[in-house]
């Protein structure tokens, strides 16, 4: 954005000339080298198509270069944030300092720049966050100059409106003072992060999905969903709850934030901590998280696939310390990444739907 | 996790690497194996992490799935990977669209997996409308069924640029050519009756399969060598993208979704990265995205504003957050700077100059219909264009499509899952553009008034008046 060859309106014309081709080729978008080195990796040009058997596709006329399927996906989000925004009166953004919500955020810069984003920013915080994600989302709010709405389960529980549950996980206690927070700033469509490669009943979520008075999902009864055309309308007391990055993979994800160097909070990377082995998952040592006498206590190289509450998120054992080497594990990995690290979502087979039913993200 | 004992070749180096996006969807009848041949895409791919390949395992030994698995591997219910819901599972059915991501080391798929038994109509509407390519089942124990006609003609309708028959079961026919050939014989003859694959704009190829033991799913068979196409992997890495057909068309369509004018509140991040705040004072730019054609700067183009006559201009901008680009294409969304400081608002469209006819207030239109409300003539509703949302007027149900033999029978109303002809007045003229060569300008939403539901899925015909295109057969 620094490197701007134009100075005013009228005088596109002449800096045309010195602006940038547009990444139109499949892989010049792509800011990473054709090759890791590694003796058995090819290069990722396909060999030529076969022939089809349609007069149509053998025709002489030319085709337009493709886009990348990552500009694809940028394109896609940022004509639907530009269309909750032209459609709602109040929208937000669910914004926890998490990678999705962070990947969301950039996209609404490019969407109305040069213009500010125009809506706040929503936080659902359930004390029991790591630091230095909070350290980082305020520090992302005043580098956008947004306004940030908190909605804080340790309140809730205060003032004995919810109780705290004996796994000690507060992921799910989030519903509660998200739905107040949508009420009491009457935000009539709430951007999300969530992506339908996440989970089972994730991928049968629309881009565009509507909530009932209570917050409330209800799979069995969604609209369709056609074309690009969405359709948010809704009823006093409805909201909608949006999802423009529906369609990314978490390798789409990790392959965005390298290729736009947007900057994440540390934990993503590899780092040593303090852990100790539970549910299969190495969870952090911290104040709300503590060991059991029996969990024995040791420093691991590790990072978070997913950074939620430390009550529940578990690290994995990783050596990837810059964004490149997250690409790479990300690609290779076997292991879901809420399988990895959720213990939330080992409850039940439909741990997620049931949540989302209740008016979850 | 060591990243060097995880990168195990081609497919996860390709995978960092940038690929293409190509979006199929599959559509089938009852047991025809839909389930299972995506789940046999998916795990041949290697999609399926071992999470949730434990968590299928599990399950199928629960419920005694009892299928005989390829070369002697424990059994696994694929069908169970894609059934997502609650319900869904409990049911042993799939009831909703269900998207699915997996990548080769050449492209990268979503797949609309849509269930065919439960509102197959809607289902099938809502999965082919963006996709590039529609995979349609048939057990070759059945051969073609008069839902395998339905299917074919809903993807002729919505316009389904690649269309591929898989003929699956095929080990339950004993490899059999002979049953093969009948039944793509009689699917070109179905095609033929509805001019799928030959209109020049859509085609229509047929494939051996089995999806229980993978044969010609991802690799080639060598129990059918007497067929000697490729394998369903293969077609779907190859085909072109309905993006790359069109954008060659010379018929640039941009419906504005919003005008960027920051007037001063500029994002900070950008002025502290060294913003000119002085040349964006006055800054406006027309937001949208691209919906078909490609623009290059000092293009002519109109902008069509409902009951105003076209309005002609030159690009003298696009921009994509920061770059200013030379040219775009469809899908891209970008901003454009016009030349002339016309007033132009949401629901406005730039379009090539002189390459689209003048708005209209009367929409003669084949509607899906999608919702348990039935239509009835007289009904008002609103039509979402573009980006534009107005009031219509349903004058009259002109006929009603019989899906089994093509035929328009005269009705007066639309109930779900039927597909009919009818007659809209506008309460404000919109640039409709017949479906059959605009896919986006000619496509439409009908929307209930009073609670919001989607209605019918809307594709603009002709004016009878007009010359009627002889490829659009219904």
């Amino acid at each position: 954005m620094s490197n701007l060859s134009i100075t005013t309106t009228d005088g596109y014309a002449s800096a045309a000339d010195a602006a940038p081709a547009p990444s139109l080729d499949g892989n010049a978008a792509s800011s990473m080298p054709s090759s890791s080195g590694r003796p058995d990796a090819t290069p990722g040009a396909a060999p030529a198509a076969p022939a089809l058997q349609s007069g149509r596709l053998s025709s002489a006329a030319p085709r337009a270069a493709r886009l990348s399927s990552l500009d694809t996906l940028e394109s896609e989000a940022i004509h639907i944030i530009r269309e909750v925004v032209a459609e709602f009166e109040k929208p937000a953004l669910l914004f926890s300092g998490g990678k999705d919500s962070v990947v969301m955020l950039h996209l609404a810069t490019k969407a109305f720049w040069p213009g500010k984003v125009p809506f706040p920013v929503l936080h659902v915080d359930t004390g029991h966050n790591f630091p230095e994600v909070i350290d980082f989302r305020d520090r992302t709010v005043e580098r956008l100059g947004l306004k940030l709405v908190v909605g804080s389960v340790q309140e809730f529980i205060d003032s004995g409106e919810l109780a705290e549950r004996s796994d000690g996980t507060r992921n799910p206690l989030q519903t509660v003072p998200l739905l107040d927070a949508i009420q009491r700033n009457k935000f009539d469509a709430v951007f999300g992060g969530g992506r339908r490669d996440e989970d089972k009943a994730r991928a049968k979520e629309r881009i565009l999905s509507l909530r009932d008075e209570f917050g409330q999902w209800d799979p069995r009864n969604q609209r369709p969903e056609l074309w690009n055309l969405y359709n948010g309308r809704h009823t006093v007391g409805q909201h909608v709850r949006a999802f423009p990055i529906s369609n990314w993979t978490e390798l789409d994800v990790w392959r965005y934030i390298e290729r736009e160097n947007i900057e994440l909070p540390g934990l993503y990377y590899a780092h040593d901590r303090e852990v100790f082995a539970r549910d299969g998952m190495w969870r952090a040592v911290g104040e709300v998280s503590p060991p059991r006498d029996t969990e024995q206590v040791i420093t691991k190289t590790v990072r978070y696939r997913t950074v939620g509450d430390m009550s529940c998120t578990g690290a994995v054992e990783s050596s990837a310390a810059t964004v490149r080497d997250v690409v790479i594990e990300v690609a290779a990995s076997t292991i879901t990444e809420r399988g990895a690290t959720r213990a939330d979502d080992r409850i039940s087979e439909a741990a997620m739907e049931d949540r989302k039913k209740d008016g979850y993200f | 996790m060591s990243t060097d004992t995880f990168l195990p070749g081609t497919a996860v180096e390709a995978a960092v690497l940038s690929t293409t996006l190509f979006r199929f969807a599959t559509a089938g009848s009852v047991d025809d194996g839909k389930s299972t041949l995506v789940g046999r895409l998916l795990h041949d791919s290697k999609a399926i992490l071992a999470d949730q390949l434990d968590a299928v395992a599990r399950t199928s030994a629960d419920r005694g799935f009892g299928g005989a698995g390829a070369a002697g591997v424990q059994a696994i219910d694929l069908a169970l990977l894609t059934d997502g819901l609650r319900a869904e599972r409990e049911q042993g059915i799939t009831i909703d669209v269900a998207y699915r991501y997996f990548a080769t080391d050449r492209r990268s798929f979503i797949l609309a997996d849509c269930p065919g038994h439960v509102q197959y109509t809607k289902n099938t509407v809502t999965g082919a409308s963006t996709a590039d390519a529609v995979v349609v089942l048939i057990d070759a124990r059945k051969g073609v069924l008069e839902q395998t006609r339905r299917h074919l003609s809903v993807l002729q309708l919505l316009r389904v640029a690649h269309v591929i028959v898989a003929v699956n079961k095929i080990d339950l026919v004993d490899f059999s050519e002979d049953v093969f050939r009948g039944i793509e014989a009689d699917v070109q003859k179905v095609g033929r009756e509805l001019g799928l694959g030959a209109d020049g704009i859509t085609d229509l190829q047929v494939i051996p399969v089995s999806a229980l033991d993978g044969d010609n799913v991802v690799d080639r068979s060598d129990r059918t060598p007497w067929y000697d196409g490729p394998a369903l992997l293969e077609v779907l890495e190859t085909l072109p993208a309905a993006d790359e057909l069109e954008s060659h068309l010379e018929s640039f369509r941009f419906p504005v979704q919003l005008v960027i004018r920051p007037q001063g509140a500029l994002a900070p991040d950008a002025v502290a990265g060294g913003l000119d705040v002085e040349g964006y004072r006055d800054y406006r730019a027309y937001a949208g995205q691209i919906t078909e054609g490609s623009v290059k700067l000092g293009d002519q183009v109109s902008v069509l504003t409902p009951g105003q006559a076209p309005r002609t201009t030159t690009v003298t901008g696009i921009d994509f957050a920061g770059e200013d680009l030379a040219e775009a294409v469809a899908p891209q969304s970008v901003a454009l700077c016009l030349a002339d400081e016309f007033d132009v608002a949401r629901g406005d469209t730039i379009a090539a100059a002189g390459t689209i006819r003048e708005t209209s207030a009367d929409l003669y239109a084949a509607l899906c219909w999608l919702s348990p409300k039935p239509l009835r003539e007289g009904a008002k509703v609103l039509v979402k264009h573009g980006t534009r949302t107005v009031q219509a007027l349903v004058r009259n149900v002109t006929g009603k499509l019989d899906l089994a033999n093509f035929q328009l029978e005269p009705t007066s109303t639309l109930e779900l899952n039927d597909i009919g002809h009818a007659q809209l007045r506008l309460a404000a003229p919109l640039p409709l553009e017949n479906y059959l060569h605009h896919r986006r300008t000619g496509a439409f939403l009908v929307i209930d008034p009073l609670d919001g539901n989607t209605l019918a899925a809307g594709l603009v015909k002709d004016h009878p008046g007009d010359h009627e295109d002889e490829r659009y057969s219904i």
